[in-house]
């Protein structure tokens, strides 16, 4: 009987073990420097980089998938996945959907890029943006005629061709496209800072893996090993973190640079 | 792909061409390919038996047969195709795994909590423990099933006219003969109605060939996907930098769809010819003059 129950006891335990699935994350791969497929044909980028990091520390086994935007919410919601990291910025409407981490980048300044400096991004403009993306959000709000598009990459697209007058997006994103442009390109306007910074998106009942990668986060946020990764993948002017996790510019944050 | 690749920055012309249609994205683009040609493969004969399935429903004298074929031509084919693949997969998911985890789980936990749906890890599909490769193919599996339900109800209700079609004075003389039912539709209707029902059906392939962009969002990459994603303007943080090169992905796709058309059309053709072969059907009557 005592052999019996202890092989019961050994059983549970390691079909305990068997539980520890890998944690699975899906990314949208469109959106260099935050996400993108490199030529290897890989998810890679910013978001990979803080992922692969939080696993660690958070000692779990971790497995990319990558999914299309407009059906990254209810894949979550399915449990097909169980984390978002697809530069997402923490908004109130999408945290009636699902929980976000706390932020593993600071609100980041969103831009418009357009083919002369003075162009008209207000009333009576076309602007192009992000289907579902809180710049998309903004410019309705703005008073101009949103023109949506599936990637940000058709965005730029369509200011080029002179559908739109404008492109709307994060600004990490547009830098390089206006910087590489020859002058095609030049800025709008004050730079818009959006949203609450990039979270992991976590399905709200799955409080214990959100807890698990916040807690992370946080370690991260506190040796400067996030600062290290904001500087491998973004420019001079984009933001850090303080000693307090709110967002400094270069000059005040400690950076500890990636180990490789 | 090849040693001189190392360092693709450095080369130019040619040497970085060959380089660059070899990079692992545009092995990934190549074997899209292979992903297209093989779900069209396996869902046109599986969406042929869900429409044959669909037409005898409609047809048959039972009436909740004839409801269900009815409602199945009728709802499916007035939803469109982007709603309903955005919400048929998961809701088939959904309903795999709950019925799994009746089996598999604690039923007093609920599956639905919150907004979530939620089950235990042994109910999961695939398991979360599988290699990617069961992931991908169960998302295939999903694509063909949601492709098949959609292009069944259309080919449900070719097939549904096309039996109509055959005309009543052959069916009423198969049963002056003395058939049964089952008899009439096998010896009669069915050989009869092809002939009726191919130009309906070449048309909803030709369709089909080019409704698998919808399959990325079901996570399956398909050619349109890489095209997008390839001719996509590449800054100088890739190894291979480059403008907005998508006019020239899109063509080649272009030359791939047309190639499919020609091929299908030739072959549609002669499967034409072959059943119009002794029909009342004015080409049939053509051809039998033809060789008298």
């Amino acid at each position: 009987m005592k052999k019996l129950m202890l092989a019961a006891a050994t059983l549970a335990l390691t079909a305990g073990m068997g539980l520890a699935a890998p944690v699975r994350i899906a990314s949208e791969g469109a959106y260099p420097p935050y996400n993108l497929i490199n030529d290897k044909g890989d998810l890679d980028g910013f978001d990979i980089d803080v992922g692969n990091e939080i696993c660690k520390r958070a000692e779990l086994e971790c497995v990319w998938v990558k999914n299309d935007w407009d059906s990254i919410l209810p894949n979550l919601k399915s449990s097909n996945y169980d984390a978002i990291m697809a530069g997402m910025s923490i908004t109130d409407e999408r945290k009636q959907e699902i929980d976000f981490t706390q932020n593993y980048l600071p609100p980041a300044a969103s831009a418009y890029a357009a083919l002369s400096a003075d162009t008209n991004v207000g009333e009576g403009a076309v602007v192009a943006a992000q289907t579902a993306t809180i710049q998309a959000a903004h410019v309705a709000e703005s008073g101009a005629t949103l023109l949506e598009f599936a990637t940000p990459d058709e965005t730029v697209a369509a200011v080029r061709n002179g559908e739109a007058q404008a492109a709307f997006a994060d600004k990490d994103f547009l830098e390089p496209v206006v910087a590489e442009s020859n002058g095609e390109l030049s800025w709008v306007g004050e730079d818009v800072a959006l949203g609450g910074g990039l979270g992991v998106g976590i399905r709200k009942s799955d409080t214990e893996l959100r807890d698990k990668m916040d807690a992370a986060i946080t370690s991260m946020k506190e040796d400067g090993t996030l600062n290290g990764l904001i500087e491998k993948w973004f420019n001079e002017t984009g933001m850090y973190f303080g000693p307090d996790g709110t967002g400094v510019p270069k000059a005040e944050a400690k950076i500890t640079p990636p180990a490789s | 792909m090849f040693e001189y690749c190392a360092d693709p920055k450095s080369l130019e012309g040619l040497v970085w061409l060959s380089c660059y249609l070899t990079s692992g994205t545009h092995m990934q683009f190549y074997a899209s390919f292979g992903t297209v040609l093989l779900l069209l493969a396996i869902t046109a004969p599986i969406a042929l038996l869900f429409g044959f399935g669909g037409a005898l429903a409609a047809r048959s004298q039972v009436p909740p047969l004839r409801w269900f074929g009815k409602i199945y031509t009728a709802m499916v084919r007035g939803v469109p195709d982007i709603v309903f693949f955005m919400f048929v997969p998961i809701a088939l998911d959904q309903l795999f795994e709950y019925l799994r985890s009746r089996v598999y789980c604690d039923t007093s936990v609920p599956v639905r909590q919150g907004s979530d749906f939620v089950v235990c890890a042994a109910a999961k599909l695939p398991r979360a423990t599988s290699p990617e490769w069961m992931h991908d193919a169960y998302g295939f599996f999903l694509a063909v099933l949601a492709f098949s339900i959609v292009f069944g109800a259309f080919a449900a209700n070719v097939l549904y006219g096309a039996m109509n079609a055959v005309p009543a004075a052959q069916l009423e003389t198969a049963e002056a003969y003395g058939m049964t039912r089952r008899q009439m539709n096998r010896r009669i209707l069915i050989p009869q109605m092809w002939a009726y029902a191919v130009p309906g059906l070449s048309n909803l392939w030709m369709i089909l060939i080019k409704a698998t962009p919808l399959l990325f969002l079901l996570g399956v990459e398909d050619i349109v996907y890489w095209a997008r994603q390839l001719g996509a303007s590449k800054t100088s943080s890739f190894a291979y930098p480059h403008p907005d090169w998508r006019l020239y992905y899109f063509l080649a796709i272009l030359i791939f769809y047309l190639l499919m058309t020609a091929i299908s059309e030739r072959v549609l053709r002669r499967l034409m010819r072959h059943l119009t072969k002794g029909q009342a059907t004015l080409a049939g009557e053509a051809m039998r003059k033809a060789a008298a």
